[in-house]
Formats: C-alpha cells, sequence, structure tokens
C-alpha cells in the first residue's frame, strides 16, 4: 500500500511539474501576477509529493518489503541499517529518485530563500526547474518505476553488491547528486535570465552561493569516491581516468570555471554571456554525467543497466535540455551589454584566462571520454582511450592555470601591474626553484620522472604566493601590529580563496610523489616471511577466517617493522558475501604524511604453501585528501561570507527597483 | 582599450589555447589509443606486434594456471582462443566462463602479455565489447546471457 502511495505520489509531482513549468511563465510574458503567483506554491506542493515518494521507497528498504521489486533485487534482511538506507540510492531507480528529490528540494529553496527576488526571474527560473523535473520524472514513471511490485514476493533479497556496503560509498552518491542537480540552479537562473534578456550584479548575486554550494558538495562527492576506489578497489590508485569518473569531473570544471566567472559578472559587471554560457554548459555535463553512467554507453566500473530505452530517454533528454538552451543563447546573448572594461593584465583578465584553461581543459576531457563512443559509431573499430591520453593533454593545459593561480589574486581589477605582482613574488620564485631542485636531487636525478621537481616547484609557488597574498592583505609585514585584527576583518570569501588555493598546492603535492613513486611488491608470502616496501618491514604472521555481520572474511594479519623494531599490525581481508556471494578484497592502510603503507591479502598459492600478497608504498597519498579537504573548507567558509547569504543582497536590489521605479 | 580589441583580445585568447590543447591532443592520441580485438581477430589478422591493445572474451575453462604470483588463462571467443600470462593479483570476479578483457602486448612467442585484467564488479556483467564479439563470432545466447536490469 505504502508503495503505491509513493507511486501515486510520483503522478501527482509530475502534474504539478507540468503546470509548474508552464503557467508562470505564460503569466511572466503576460505580467499576470496571478498567474506569476503558481509558481511557489506549485514548488512546494511538487517537493512534498516527491519527498512522500522518496519516504515511500525509504520505509520499504528499511522495513525489507521484498514485494517491492527495487527491494527484492538490491536489499536483504542481514543488512546492516545503513546500507539498508543507503540502499535506497544504490540503484538505477532508486538513484533516480534521489536526484529528482535533490532537484524539487533545490526549487523549494528558491521559494524558501527567495522571497526578494524579482517576481518575473523567480518565476521563470522556477517554470525553468519545473521543466527538468518533468523529463527526469517522465523517465522514472515510464522506463524505471522503483515501486513495481513482483509476485510472489521472495522470502529474501537477492542483497547489495558488496562493493557499495561501504560508508564512503554510502554517501558518495548523494553528495555527488547535490552537486549535480545543484548546477540545475544555475542553469535555470541562467535560461530565466535570457528569457528576461538581462544579466546584473544581482543575478551573479544570487547564482554564486548556489553554485559555490553545489561546487563544494561535487567537490566532496568526487573525492568520497575516489577514496573508496583507492581503499577497496586493492589497486592502490585513486584516479583512473575512467568514463565516469570523467563524467562527474567535466562538471565539477565548468563549475568551478563559472564560480570564478560569476565574481566578475557581480563585481565588474562584465563576462555576461561567458558566464551564462558556462551555467548553460556546467548543467550540461550534469545531465551528460547522468547520461553516461546511466545508459552503459561506455564500458566502466558504474556501466550497468544496459537498457537502450533508458540510454534513448535520457539523451533525448539531454538534446532538448542542451540543445534548446544554447539555442534561446544564440538568440539572446548577442543583445546583452557588454560591462565594465579592463585590461588584459588585471583580476578579470587572469580570471578570464582561468577560465579558457578551465573550459579547455574540459573540452579535453570531453573528447577523450567520447572518443570511443565516436570511433565506435564512425566504424574505426573498438578503442579505449587510456590514462597516458589525459595525462598529456589535460596536466599541460593545468599547470599553467595553477601557476597563474598565484599571480591573479594579487592583480588589481581594471589594470594590474603583472611586473609589479612578480617583483614582490621574486622570493617566493627563488624558494620554489630550490624546492623543485632539492626534490630533483633527492630522488636521484633522472633515476625518477623528470616532472617531479616541476611538479614540487609549482606547489610551493602556488602555496607560498597564496600566503604572501594574505600576508600583503592583512598588512603582516607593514603593520604586524594590526595584523591579527586586519586579519579578522578580512571577508570570509577572502578567507575562502586562499584556503581554496593553497588546498589547489597541497594536492598537487600529493599528486606529483604519488604518479611518481609509489613502490609496488607482488608476490607469494609464506607465514613468517618479511618483505621490504617504502622502508618497512612487512612480515605476514597468520591468516583466519573471521566471521562478520553478513560475510566470512579471510583476514591476515602483518606485522610491520622499521628499522629491527616492531611498531604496528596490520590486518587486510578477503571477504564473501552470504549474499549476494561474492568476493571483495578490503586493503589495510596504514596513514603518514610522508605516504601510506598499503596491504592487499590474495589468494593462497598451494604450490609455495604460502599467499599471494600485494604491497604498496604510496607517497603523499593523504596530501591529496588534505587538498580536497581544505577546498571544501574553503568553499564552505566562502559560503558564510555575508554578502553571499541568499536573499540578503537582493533585498537592497530589490529596494533600488522600487526606488527607481 | 576600446570594446573591439578587448574582443580581439578575448578571441585570440580563446583561439591561442584552442591551438595549444589541439596540438596536445593530435601528438597524444596516436600513441594512447588502445584498440580493442577479439581472439579470432588476433589469430587471423596480422596485427602490429608490440603494440598496446585489449583483448576480451570468456575465459577458457580448465585453462587456468597459478604460479604465485603470474598467472596464465587462455581468452577465447569459443572460435579461436590465446594464451595470455599475467603478474599479479587477478580481480576478485575473475573467473573461469566468464567474461574478461586483458590488455598489454602480444609477445613473439604468441603469449599475450596482460599488464590489467578487467573482470567487472557485477559478475553477470558482460563488456560491451565481449558481447560484441561473441555475438560476431555467433556464440551468443540471448537467453541465457541476461543483462542484470538492476546496477551495481
Amino acid at each position: 500500500m505504502i508503495a503505491e502511495i509513493g507511486h501515486f505520489a510520483l503522478i501527482l509531482a509530475l502534474c504539478v511539474a507540468m503546470v509548474q513549468a508552464v503557467v508562470p511563465l505564460m503569466g511572466a510574458r503576460r505580467g499576470q501576477a496571478s498567474w506569476m503567483a503558481v509558481a511557489e506554491p506549485a514548488s512546494a506542493l511538487q517537493f512534498l509529493f516527491i519527498a512522500v515518494a522518496f519516504a515511500a521507497l525509504t520505509n520499504a528498504y528499511v522495513t525489507s518489503d521484498f514485494s517491492v521489486m527495487n527491494v527484492a533485487q538490491n536489499s536483504h534482511t542481514e543488512k546492516p541499517m545503513l546500507y539498508k538506507v543507503a540502499g535506497v540510492w544504490g540503484n538505477h531507480e532508486g538513484s533516480l529518485l534521489l536526484w529528482i528529490t535533490i532537484l524539487a528540494l533545490f526549487g523549494f529553496a528558491v521559494t524558501l530563500f527567495g522571497r526578494n527576488l524579482p517576481i518575473g526571474l523567480k518565476c521563470r527560473a522556477l517554470a525553468v526547474q519545473a521543466m527538468i523535473a518533468v523529463g527526469f520524472l517522465l523517465f522514472i514513471l515510464l522506463t524505471s518505476n522503483p515501486f513495481a511490485r513482483l509476485e510472489p514476493p521472495p522470502l529474501d533479497g537477492s542483497g547489495l553488491n558488496p562493493m557499495l556496503q561501504d560508508p564512503g560509498l554510502a554517501f558518495h552518491p548523494p553528495f555527488l547528486y547535490l552537486g549535480y542537480v545543484g548546477f540545475s540552479m544555475a542553469f535555470s537562473f541562467a535560461i530565466a535570465a535570457l528569457l528576461e534578456g538581462r544579466v546584473d550584479a544581482a543575478w551573479a548575486r544570487w547564482v554564486r552561493p548556489w553554485t559555490l554550494a553545489a561546487w563544494v558538495f561535487l567537490t566532496g562527492g568526487i573525492i568520497l569516491g575516489s577514496w573508496w576506489a583507492y581503499y577497496t578497489l586493492g589497486w592502490g590508485g585513486w584516479w583512473f581516468w575512467d568514463p565516469v569518473e570523467n563524467a562527474s569531473f567535466m562538471p565539477w570544471l565548468a563549475g568551478t570555471a563559472l564560480l570564478h566567472s560569476a565574481i566578475v559578472v557581480e563585481k565588474r559587471d562584465a563576462l555576461k554571456s561567458w558566464t551564462i554560457l558556462l551555467a548553460i554548459v556546467a548543467f550540461g555535463f550534469s545531465l551528460l554525467g547522468t547520461f553516461l553512467v546511466r545508459s552503459g554507453v561506455l564500458t566502466s566500473v558504474h556501466a550497468f543497466a544496459t537498457d537502450p530505452a533508458r540510454g534513448v530517454f535520457i539523451l533525448l533528454l539531454l538534446v532538448l535540455a542542451v540543445g534548446g538552451s544554447f539555442m534561446l543563447y544564440a538568440m539572446r546573448a548577442p543583445a546583452m551589454k557588454m560591462g565594465g572594461l579592463f585590461a588584459p593584465l588585471s583580476r578579470e583578465g587572469s580570471l578570464l584566462l582561468n577560465n579558457v584553461l578551465l573550459s579547455t581543459g574540459a573540452a579535453t576531457v570531453l573528447l577523450g571520454t567520447l572518443y570511443p563512443l565516436i570511433a565506435d559509431a564512425l566504424n574505426l573499430g573498438k578503442v579505449t582511450v587510456g590514462p597516458p591520453f589525459f595525462n598529456s593533454v589535460f596536466l599541460p593545459l593545468m599547470a599553467p592555470m595553477a601557476a597563474m593561480m598565484a599571480v591573479g589574486p594579487m592583480m588589481a581589477w581594471k589594470r594590474g601591474d603583472l611586473a609589479g605582482v612578480l617583483g614582490r613574488l621574486k622570493f617566493v620564485a627563488a624558494i620554489a626553484l630550490g624546492a623543485g631542485l632539492l626534490v630533483w636531487f633527492l630522488q636521484g636525478g633522472s633515476a625518477g620522472p623528470w616532472w617531479t621537481g616541476a611538479g614540487f616547484a609549482l606547489a610551493v609557488w602556488l602555496g607560498l604566493g597564496t600566503l604572501v597574498d594574505l600576508a600583503e592583505r592583512i598588512g603582516l609585514i607593514d603593520a604586524p601590529a594590526e595584523a591579527l585584527g586586519r586579519a579578522a576583518r578580512l571577508p570570509r570569501s577572502t578567507w575562502g580563496m586562499v584556503l581554496a588555493h593553497f588546498g589547489v598546492a597541497v594536492f598537487i603535492i600529493g599528486l606529483t610523489a604519488s604518479a611518481a613513486w609509489t613502490e609496488e611488491r607482488i608476490q607469494t608470502q609464506k607465514i613468517g616471511e618479511t618483505v621490504m616496501v617504502g622502508g618497512y618491514g612487512v612480515t605476514l604472521k597468520a591468516v583466519n577466517d573471521v566471521p562478520g555481520p553478513n560475510y566470512m572474511a579471510h583476514r591476515a594479519t602483518f606485522e610491520i617493522s622499521r628499522n629491527g623494531k616492531v611498531i604496528d599490525v596490520m590486518e587486510p581481508e578477503k571477504r564473501v558475501y552470504r549474499q549476494p556471494p561474492r568476493p571483495i578484497t578490503t586493503a589495510a592502510i596504514r596513514s603518514g604524511i610522508i605516504g601510506d603503507l598499503y596491504v592487499v591479502i590474495g589468494d593462497p598459492d598451494p604450490a609455495k604453501d604460502g599467499h599471494v600478497t600485494r604491497l604498496y608504498f604510496n607517497p603523499c597519498i593523504p596530501w591529496l585528501w588534505a587538498g580536497a579537504g581544505l577546498l571544501i573548507l574553503g568553499g564552505t567558509i566562502s559560503l558564510l561570507d555575508r554578502r553571499h547569504r541568499v536573499g540578503a543582497p537582493t533585498r537592497a536590489h530589490a529596494r533600488g527597483r522600487r526606488a527607481r521605479a | 582599450m576600446t570594446r573591439k580589441q578587448r574582443r580581439l583580445y578575448f578571441v585570440l585568447l580563446g583561439l591561442a589555447t584552442l591551438g595549444v590543447a589541439v596540438a596536445l591532443v593530435l601528438t597524444a592520441i596516436s600513441d594512447s589509443l588502445v584498440y580493442f580485438y577479439s581472439p579470432t581477430d588476433i589469430v587471423t589478422q596480422r596485427l602490429p606486434e608490440g603494440r598496446r591493445m585489449r583483448v576480451g572474451g570468456l575465459v577458457e575453462a580448465e585453462s587456468l594456471k597459478k604460479d604465485g604470483k603470474t598467472v596464465t588463462f587462455k581468452v577465447t571467443d569459443v572460435t579461436n582462443a590465446i594464451p595470455v600470462s599475467y603478474t599479479g593479483m587477478l580481480p576478485d570476479l575473475f573467473r573461469e566462463g566468464q567474461g574478461v578483457v586483458v590488455e598489454g602486448r602480444m609477445e613473439k612467442d604468441g603469449v599475450f602479455q596482460a599488464s590489467e585484467v578487467l573482470a567487472k564488479h557485477d559478475e553477470n556483467y558482460m563488456p560491451k565489447e565481449v558481447a560484441d564479439a561473441l555475438k560476431k563470432s555467433g556464440q551468443w545466447n540471448d537467453g541465457k546471457q541476461t543483462h542484470p536490469s538492476q546496477p551495481q
């Protein structure tokens, strides 16, 4: 019964969304207040119905109602409660329901927080949000109904893929979707602005916090997925340029560009049509990501549901949404006036260069990701584009951007003094160069790859450059007595920028070191045998069978020693789950600032009376997580800036409009 | 700086970056494309030796031999099979009779030296390339190879 209520609520939500997509738009066009007034209650009602549907499916999972096909296929009574709840979005139908729930939540948030938005802009944006909702609700109801019943219901479910029974992955999809769908806000407001024919600072002030919030969630979602891949797949890697990883990375790149160009719109009233285009592209990438993951057109770890009907449906949605927006953009954008003028060497100029590099980077990732599809369609053979392509194309584009990130924030608006800025950074340049040479020397010159020194020099340049910028802003050198007070008064968005840019520097160190100096040892190890890796002695002590809540584990006990002294015990496992009966490798990791010791136990090797073991020393991996953490922290602090508080700035804007009228 | 000059600057900046990107793509793509072949393709066509490629099919039953960390097995599309050697740990879902994709190089002795073995995270999952290769060799049974309707 409750499942049917959920299904019915989805149908009602579709009806409401259809009304919300049409009536306010016509009202805004004709200037009829009563028609425009439909938008707000409709968005609330739509959210209510979708929330009911989501609650109904969650209820089916929590109570293990196996008469619902989706639950029977993906859950099991033995599963811990966390994974029963996470199981709701651990499958195709449920994850789409989560997608649409988040979309409706964002739409409702416009109503909730947007009381001071110009009514025309708000109505149009809500109508666009509803159009997206209609598309996805139709998709769920027509091809992927999560509430379909199973007759007769099985005694128990077939269980959730053990790979997904993991805290990292339980929260990876919601975060990713909050990011993906969060860009729908920027998109809806971009389309609304195109329909209205005007973009101003107030528009940017409204769009920025939402884009920033989406970006923070997307960063978190991507890094959670990466962290999960690192510790569960047992490969010791954290990024594989897999099509689905790329699918989440492209919206991130476009979103990062959007974040920066929106600053220029807000502060300088320039780059308006470019920002609108980026808003469309960022959400377009989000839709493309959903399509790539949900259609299974590309071979990947996530590509599962190879139901052609679903793929075609999302492709259709993608073409309609992106094609329609681009057409509207082509018609309306040329009429948009360019605002404040600026010299190429200026804050605006460097933000623009950042945008150009990020977009070009996103385009090359797009090309590499879709090339196998294009080649297949043109009968050029079946190909995969491997990591070497992305490494040799994407990284050379990002390196100059990272170098520029130290310079850009120190340039003045309108007309910057590049020579002056570089002069202020000359000590930083010297230290960076020294650090690069030192790293090069320590790795034994050409014994390691040539780019390690460059990577470290870049990281030091960016990290110290960012700190110098901060020190200048708070007058640490000129008036150290007042520096603390100035630091406290510095806008939170500035602190956010400093933290995020510093985070990128930390990330570059992790990236460079882990790519260059990973040590890998694969061997058959007998009980009592010691293998050296990364300066640690790793001794296999025992292998035992240990039962878990819903699996049986072969647990190996390794003793870790350094310089002859035992310092730790590590216990990697190979688990076989009861339902579904599937093996999974769980690595044991010992993290430190220098790097991770990463230990995996494999199958027994009867011929040599031992076990196959795989031992890694992965240098500086924690720096990656720390760098990503700083990005998220920076974004969050920036979000707390008074000027970014949703609604607050628009009040002043509304008053201004009234005064003018 | 007038509007016109600024627009010119935008366009030049964009074109320059695009030019660099195109140059990078062109130099990288020919080296990093990895083509996919079926065992039959490898037996019947003379493929360039030493080039990185992917081969997909089923792991032939009773062909798996483990010698410590090195394993050998055969990848078959039922018509033809090629021997594969791999050093390292096999993925959890690697089984005889299951679909597999291996990436590596064909050696002069006719053994495929794999540097990567991909068995996907779902045991019912058949890589698309493998399914196509099996269809091509007429060994595809639609009734038996059910794709999972639910994702992992």
